[in-house]
Formats: structure tokens, sequence, C-alpha cells
């Protein structure tokens, strides 16, 4: 291929899609349905509110959170949560001196089982350019801005452990029901962009 | 490779933003190419996920930076798809009325063999990153190659994506948590209780004093 700028350009992508599709299922090597189940499957399954529900029964559960941090996969198995992506799942604590994020720089590697799949910032060329270089200044941009006594640890997603990030409990929801404590937290906090507030 | 997609610690991006609400699919053509790569990999078996990264890295730099993410994702599916003869390119351009781009060739990987076995390093003990430039697949950052870093955890021994990326016979070895202050990697001007994780094959790394 020569300088692809200097070519005409590519048919629209859709047209692309479309014509993969049609070229495989013209030599029978496309189920019928199968794109339609598997795109359905991912959406119910791959939820940042899996996650939420973990950090929750975290929150609640101090023998929970103990098997959290020692294998986060059987931990969010235990609640149904399970993806071909996340078998070995690595929990980061959030503390009141140490603050952790997650990024793939060369990719978009995510635990699907509990953060989901991806949102467009995390997938962003700028996220994975800038978080490992400059995370202050980065996640202040983005909202959150931390106090100098906390530490910011970045993890890069370059291999096959999967992360998810462990919010600190807000203040304020003492006793508050696991599903109502759910309900607080984002994916931006299973990633580590995010604190949670206060409600 | 040394390539666009080895992003880490590159200047000149601008902001990230997070769109509110924002669905898991934006189009429908999207979902149907999310769907498309589990067929390859799962259903046809044509090729793996780490062929399948590695189709993604070998996208024409300009195409990868203009590229929506789904539209790179797509471009290396279809991209195996033709390597592995399952359908031509000639067939994908008639049906999509234009012009159909395809990732750039891989580069010839000789096959190697390793024995690994029980991990060489432990939790606490220093570690560097070979200062290594292979021109195929592999999984250690650009910002980390070089750079002396300490074990925090042994993680678990996976398939070495430099050699199965290339659809060769790949050894399991134990991968590593390493974790590098800040400082070893952007100098002075970051912060002193600043550290970035990495995850890293054994092959890539060796004893530091």
């Amino acid at each position: 291929m020569s300088d692809p700028r200097r070519r005409e350009s590519p048919a629209p992508i859709a047209e692309r899609v479309r014509a993969l599709e049609e070229t495989l299922a013209a030599k029978d090597l496309l189920p019928s349905g199968y794109l339609e189940k598997r795109a359905e499957q991912a959406e119910e399954n791959f939820d940042y509110r899996n996650g939420a529900r973990v950090v929750a029964r975290a929150w609640v559960d101090p023998a929970f959170r103990a098997r959290l941090l020692a294998d986060g996969a059987a931990a969010a198995a235990e609640l149904g949560f399970r993806a071909a992506n996340s078998e070995y799942l690595v929990v980061l604590e959030n503390t009141d001196s140490l603050h952790n994020a997650i990024v793939c720089t060369q990719c978009s590697c995510t635990a699907w089982a509990v953060i989901g799949l991806p949102p467009e910032w995390y997938k962003s060329l700028e996220y994975r350019a800038r978080l490992v270089r400059e995370p202050r200044a980065l996640l202040r941009q983005m909202g959150l801005e931390l106090p100098e006594s906390v530490a910011i640890r970045v993890w890069d997603t370059s291999g096959e452990t999967r992360f998810m990030v462990l919010p600190q409990r807000p203040a304020g929801t003492d006793g508050w029901s696991e599903e109502r404590l759910a309900a607080l937290v984002t994916r931006e906090a299973l990633i580590g962009v995010a604190r949670i507030p206060a409600p | 490779m040394d390539g666009i997609h080895d992003l880490g610690g590159m200047n000149g991006f601008g902001l990230v933003e997070i769109e509110p609400n924002e669905p898991k699919f934006h189009e429908r053509w999207e979902a149907r190419a999310f769907s498309l790569n589990t067929l390859g990999i799962r259903v046809l078996e044509a090729y793996n996920v780490h062929e399948y990264r590695h189709a993604v890295e070998r996208i024409d730099p300009a195409q990868y930076l203009a590229a929506s993410y789904y539209e790179r994702w797509f471009t290396a599916v279809a991209t195996l798809l033709v390597e592995k003869g399952v359908v031509s390119h000639a067939e994908l351009e008639a049906r999509a009325g234009g012009r159909f781009p395809l990732a750039r060739p891989a580069a010839a990987v000789e096959p190697t063999r390793v024995t690994a076995g029980a991990p060489r390093f432990a939790q606490g003990q220093r570690v560097a990153v070979r200062e290594m430039h292979p021109a195929g697949h592999t999984r250690a950052p650009r910002y980390v190659r070089g750079k002396r870093g300490v074990v925090v955890r042994v993680s678990r021994p996976f398939e070495f994506p430099d050699l199965a990326g290339h659809a060769l016979p790949a050894h399991v070895e134990p991968t590593y948590h390493v974790e590098f202050p800040a400082r070893e990697l952007w100098g002075d001007s970051a912060e002193a209780r600043g550290a970035v994780v990495v995850d890293l094959w054994e092959s890539y790394l060796e004893a530091a004093p």
C-alpha cells in the first residue's frame, strides 16, 4: 500500500462491514443470527453495573472484601460475573493515601465481567497516551482533584491480568443496603478516574 | 513492533471527554463488527486474540489515528480473514463498492523455543526491561524498555504473545506486575511518589542490581 492519504476514500465503514458479512454468508461461514446473538449477549453480560454490585458487596461484607482482594475473578464469580477475558482479575484498593487508575496504553483491554465493554474515552488516543505520563493533571481535567497527600499508581493493562479499582465507600452511607450502595458506583470510579462523592 | 498503537507517554494529545450515558455501541455496524471478531476467533477458528491485537497494530499509522475504535477493530478482523484465505480482498472491495483498506503485512518472526519453568523473579525483586525492538508483535510498551522497576506481584503464567501473535507455537511463561517510579520513566519533573505498574512477560525482563 502506498500513502493512504493520497488515495480515494475508502468505502463507508458500514458498507465494508456489510460486505464482509455478505462474503462470509455466501460461503456459508456466517451462522444465521450469530452476530445479533453475540452482540445482545455482550450488551447484557458485560456491564459496569456488575462491578458496582461487587464493590457494594465488598463495602458491606469484610469477608467478601478479603476474598475479592485475594482472588478477584473467584469473588466476582460468586455473584455470577464472569468473562473469558477476565479470568485473572486483580482488584486495586483505594485508600486515604493511595489512588489507583487503570489504562491500556496499547489497545483497550478491560475486565469485561465487571467493568463491561469499555467506553470511548477509555479507548481514546488521548487517555492512552496521557494517563501513564501525567496522571494527576489528566485526572484533574477529567474532574477528579486529588489532594497532594494522595499518591497515584497507574496500572497499564499490558498483559493478561485484568484490573478493577475498589473505590472508597463515601461517608454518609452507614446502614445503606447493598442495592442502594451499588447505585452510587460509576464506571469511572471502577476505572479510577472518579471517586464516589458522599450522597 | 515500535508501532503507532504504542501510545503510552506520548505528548501532544488533548482532552479526554466523557460521554454521559454512553451506549455500548453507537452504530449498528459497530455491534456487528464486534461480533465478527468473535466469529473469526471462536467459530471459524481462523486466528487467535494475539493475532487480532497485532493486526490492529499493523494498520497504517495515518489510518490508525484517523479511524474510530471499531473501524480499527473491523479492519483487523477483515485483514486476518483475507490473510488466512477465508475471504479475498477483491471480493470485499467488489461487495463494498469501493476501497477496502487492510492492515499492512506482518514482519517475519522466527519461531523460538523457550523453556519456561518456575518464575525466575520474586516479589520485591528489582528487574529491568530489556532494551528490545522486535519487528513483530510484543506487549512490552516502549516507555518501559530499558527502565528499572520492582516486582510487586508474581502474576500467572500466560501464553507468550510475541509468538502467538504470529500464529507460531507459543509457550506459557510467568508474568509479573512491575512497578516503575514515575521519575524512572519521565524524569525529575514527575511526582516523587508517582508510579506506573506494567504487566510483563518474563522474557521481557532481566535481573537488575
